[in-house]
């Protein structure tokens, strides 16, 4: 088996992530399907830093973690504001630019 | 892995590729799929874990422990938390607003992954380095002499943003009190203004058999008062109805009564008996 194939399931993964975000109205599970996209992102960074035998991928990885991990605090605290405004968490709802 | 340049890998992971990849693909289905987000929740958690593992076989040790815990452990957790906020009603409404929404995004979906895995095919891929000479004195270290001197700026960046992120979320979540909180006077004048309900809610459950939560008290005249139920479950539509297992109860009390004394029996008993305990569930989430 080639590393290769890790990148073939990391497109796989991003698709599946893809098209939650354009399915589902839930607003939470839209951002799941982002963070899905965003670690399928990261398994590819890691596979090529294997095939390139240097450690800049995983790096850049890492980095792909801590800015996924301060744009899940923002979105669910926004998340969190709509609810409190609206009363659901539907994406449908927020339809309006403002509050 | 540890050759400097190898064409493939250990058959041990590619056996444990294909197993793992199997259950990431349908944790990432699952996580589209589901129609609860608790569900979507956990499956999304399946397949990061695995994702760990799969940064574990490819070298990567400390991005495998820091998926574990920043992702699993941190992020999901939060997720979690805000469902448990907000999820009150969590469970998506099968109704579609854009009428062809679904296909049309299915297609796009398709055709985008069409896109990546042919692309991906186009190119050949003969052998590959390794990560044997990178990870030669681990991998912790070596990624941290690369963070502290080649990435050190974009590591200084991602601390203030970690900062940003921080502190507009308090900003985004705190709510400033304007108007004072009314007194409970106060809302019982509101009440009676309005004219809603006056006397305290009726209880839940009727008779000793069934004085679940999520039984509907029963009206005189033997209709369900959905208002004995907490809001909490009305809204997850999770009253279980309670009116014809009532009444077939009643009459089964009735004919065991009417046996006792020796009068005639009514023709409904047997059927009525027959019912039993199943209560007939109601739609999933009432809409």
């Amino acid at each position: 088996m080639s590393p290769i194939n890790y990148v073939y399931l990391a497109a796989l993964l991003f698709t599946i992530g893809a098209s939650g975000v354009l399915v589902r109205r839930n607003a939470i599970v839209v951002f799941m399907s982002i963070e899905l996209m965003l670690n399928a992102a990261n398994l590819t960074l890691v596979a090529f830093s294997r095939m390139h035998g240097n450690l800049d991928g995983q790096v850049m990885a890492f980095f792909v973690m801590v800015v996924a991990a301060a744009e899940v605090v923002v979105g669910l605290a926004i998340i969190v504001m709509l609810y409190r405004s609206r009363h659901s968490a539907s994406v449908d709802d927020a339809s309006l630019m403002k509050l | 892995m540890n050759t400097l340049a190898a064409t493939s890998t250990s058959t041990g992971e590619a056996v444990q590729f294909w197993v793992l990849g199997t259950v990431a693909v349908l944790g990432g289905l699952g996580t589209v799929l589901m129609r609860r987000a608790v569900h979507s929740a956990l499956c999304l958690a399946a397949t990061m874990i695995i994702l760990a593992m799969f940064y574990l076989a490819n070298g990567a040790y400390f991005l495998g422990v820091v998926q574990i815990v920043v992702y699993t452990g941190a992020v999901m957790m939060l997720f979690l938390f805000v469902l448990m906020l907000v999820g009150v009603s969590a469970a998506d409404s099968l109704k579609e607003t854009l009428k062809g929404q679904r296909w049309l995004a299915l297609g796009c979906a398709l055709g985008l992954g069409i896109l990546l895995i042919a692309g991906i095919g186009q190119a050949s891929v003969g052998s590959f380095t390794g990560l044997g000479a990178a990870n030669a004195e681990g991998n912790v270290p070596a990624l941290a002499t690369l963070l502290f001197t080649k990435y050190v700026v974009a590591f200084e960046v991602v601390g203030a943003l970690l900062t940003v992120a921080a502190v507009g979320a308090t900003l985004l979540t705190h709510r400033e009190r304007i108007e004072k909180t009314k007194s409970q006077r106060e809302q019982a004048e509101e009440r009676v203004r309005g004219g809603k309900q006056l006397p305290p809610l009726p209880a839940p459950g009727v008779y000793a058999r069934h004085n679940a939560v999520d039984r509907p008290g029963l009206l005189p005249d033997g209709t369900p008062a959905a208002i004995s139920v907490s809001s909490t479950l009305r809204e997850r539509g999770q009253i279980r109805e309670v009116s014809t297992e009532q009444m077939a109860s009643l009459a089964a009390l009735e004919q065991r009564t009417a046996e006792y004394h020796g009068q005639p029996t009514t023709p409904q008993g047997p059927t009525a008996e027959a019912e039993g305990d199943s209560a007939p569930e109601p739609e999933e989430a009432a809409k």
